[in-house]
């Protein structure tokens, strides 16, 4: 075999994330895997948000909220460099976005599979590996062989081994989100951006995929950025929580964040923040609740 | 032609055909079409483009009229009409998904512009008789060997790209969003396979003719599609499913007087119903022994 594939299938085998020193800037503990200093964001000539300064740890666990079309998702694409900061310093893996590759996944919001499409969930997994990739593979080689092991190995990491083999269409959707959860892990990325990824799960289904990315997050060391809908299903695993209303946003731990004063701040009118018996928090009196919103994307659905 | 009769003697038979060299052209034409419009109508059934590849088609016959009617050779005119066509369509829908709404619109219009040029040039050709029909229905008499070899240099250009852009195409066809945050050029791409699609048309109609194209690029997809989903599998089976069609068919117009692109096109119907036929026995089946072995594990 030759060096570089031999290289390239010990990066697949690898357990623990990529080198620092083997791809780019430094990253140790105490550098940020994502940073964002005074970052603004502007779509179709209107500023969404700016002055947003963030910055995440490896193996933190943030979540990104706030109500509808405050640009949540255009955050992400920010990070991911789909989409141009207007302003701002952003560095991910110390590089500008879009630079750090297949060192970062991604699961874009709600994109459910047509119904008839006859790829199996095993194949898009493996998209998510090698699709970005020239050329036609040689079958039968060993890197095919490890990379296949690496595919079978996180698709039973998310439990979708069951069905990995039907066409993805006729997955549920929560079957579906487990694979596409496993597309965006199975080249073992450093950070991990899921914009509302239990969007359309049921509420058991939905603490499940909390619990096995919580598990990825803290376990694996991968830096998780999250946007949630809802912020209970996934409030016990949760380092950070930034908060992004009218233009601007808030970061901080939960309790310091997802409080009625804070919120009552940002939206600059009142807005309470109740707490259950079962810790289960909502938000009350803010001009749009997150929590109640549900069926923003039903309309786009055939 | 029903020069001698089909005697199920398939060495024979070939024999037979063979012995005259248009045939042996015919068949190594038919072959180069059938295998490349296949593989490149797998993606174009994958990305939900069969409204654009029978534009590309029906844009081979004002080609070809233009091509009869200016006269220079008619080969030109079919790759020049159906790749200018594509880069068309890939300028009219810039920055849409394949299959949307906004595509269909941009592509209707290029179609009745196009077709609308295609009766003007007939109209000014007065001479042209026989012509439309074989533009349009095609005809396998006649291809010489020239023919031949441009056809299969110009397959071989097209399998070659599409054997390079295959995996990030399949990528951006399925999962635009990922592939293009990964640095797939989702875009360009989708130009890419435009113009490839109008080569690939403009190949295949020379023989098959521009209404049936489309048969050959979609059915033989379609078929594989049902019958398996894995891409690999599927995309080497459209290609055998391909190819045995047009052979299928080239031998039965051979022996019958009918057109090859009726026999063609009734083939690879045929497959396709089958196919479904198939799909619906084996998940019968398998529900039939879910069904039996459940009380039996339960007893
Ligand atoms: N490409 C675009 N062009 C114009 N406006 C856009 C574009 N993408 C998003 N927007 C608008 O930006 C706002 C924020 O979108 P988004 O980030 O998707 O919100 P969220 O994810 O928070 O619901 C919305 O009002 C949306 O309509
Ligand atoms: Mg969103």
């Amino acid at each position: 075999m030759n060096p570089a594939a031999q290289a390239q299938q010990q990066d697949l085998l690898k357990v623990e994330p990529a080198s620092p020193a083997a791809s780019g800037a430094p990253v140790t503990p105490t550098t940020p895997v994502l940073c964002l200093c005074g970052a603004a964001a502007r779509v179709g000539g209107r500023t969404l948000w700016s002055g947003v300064d963030l910055e995440v740890q490896a193996g933190e666990f943030v979540a990104v909220l706030g109500p509808n079309g405050v640009g949540k998702s255009t955050l992400v694409k920010v990070l991911l460099g789909t989409v141009p900061a207007a302003a701002g310093d952003i560095r991910v893996l110390g590089r500008r976005p879009g630079e750090a590759g297949h060192r970062v996944g991604y699961l874009p919001q709600r994109r459910s599979f047509d119904s008839d499409l006859r790829i199996r969930g095993i194949d898009i997994v493996r998209m998510g590996l090698d699709g970005d990739r020239w050329g036609v593979p040689l079958p039968w080689s060993r890197s095919r062989r490890a990379e296949q092991a690496r595919v079978d190995e996180v698709i039973e990491l998310v439990g979708a081994s069951a069905y990995a083999h039907r066409p993805i269409g006729q997955c549920s959707g929560g079957e579906q989100q487990r694979l596409l959860i496993a597309q965006a892990l199975v080249r073992r990325p450093e950070i991990l951006l899921l914009d509302e990824p239990l969007d359309s799960l049921d509420l058991p289904n939905q603490s499940a995929v909390a619990a096995l990315i919580g598990r990825i997050c803290h376990q694996e060391g991968v830096a998780v950025v999250m946007v949630a809908h809802d912020v209970n299903p996934i409030l016990h695993h949760l380092d950070r929580v930034v908060y992004i209303a009218e233009g601007g946003a808030v970061c901080g731990p939960p309790s310091e964040v997802i409080n009625s004063e804070t919120l009552t701040r940002l939206y600059r009118t009142p807005v309470e923040v109740l707490s259950t018996q079962d810790g289960r928090l909502v938000v009350v009196g803010q001009p749009e609740a997150p929590a109640v919103h549900t069926d923003r994307h039903t309309g786009r659905e055939k | 032609m029903g020069s001698a009769s089909f005697s199920w003697n398939l060495v024979g038979d070939f024999q037979q055909m063979w012995s005259y060299p248009f045939m042996v052209n015919a068949f190594r034409a038919g072959a180069t079409v059938a295998v490349v419009a296949a593989a490149v109508g797998w993606f174009v059934v994958l990305r939900r483009q069969t409204f654009a590849a029978h534009t590309l088609s029906v844009v081979a016959f004002p080609g070809a009229a233009l091509a009869t009617l200016a006269g220079f050779a008619l080969s030109l005119g079919y790759f020049g009409f159906c790749v200018a066509a594509a880069l068309a369509l890939a300028l009219l829908r810039r920055g849409r998904e394949p299959g949307g709404s906004g595509e269909s619109a941009a592509i209707g219009i290029v179609q009745a512009f196009l077709l609308a040029c295609g009766y003007l040039f007939m109209a000014l050709y007065k001479g042209l008789l026989e012509g439309p029909q074989t533009l349009l229905f095609g005809s396998f008499l006649g291809i010489t060997t020239g023919q031949v070899t441009t056809l299969a240099m110009a397959g071989v250009a097209v399998l070659g790209v599409l054997a390079v852009i295959g995996r990030p195409l399949l990528f951006a066809s399925v999962d635009p969003q990922v592939a293009a945050a990964r640095g797939v050029p989702v875009r360009g791409l989708s130009v890419a396979f435009l113009v490839l699609l109008g080569a690939a048309t403009a190949e295949a109609a020379q023989i098959t003719g521009a209404l049936l194209v489309f048969a050959l690029m979609v059915l033989p997809a379609a078929t594989a599609q049902v019958l398996t989903a894995r891409p690999g599998l599927s995309l080497l089976l459209t290609v055998v499913l391909g190819f045995a069609a047009t052979w299928a068919g080239l031998v039965a117009a051979w022996f019958w007087p009918y057109p090859l692109g009726f026999f063609v096109t009734t083939i690879a119907f045929a497959l396709f119903l089958l196919a479904h036929g198939a799909r619906l026995l084996s998940t019968a089946l398998a529900n039939r022994i879910a069904s039996a072995t459940i009380p039996a594990g339960a007893a």
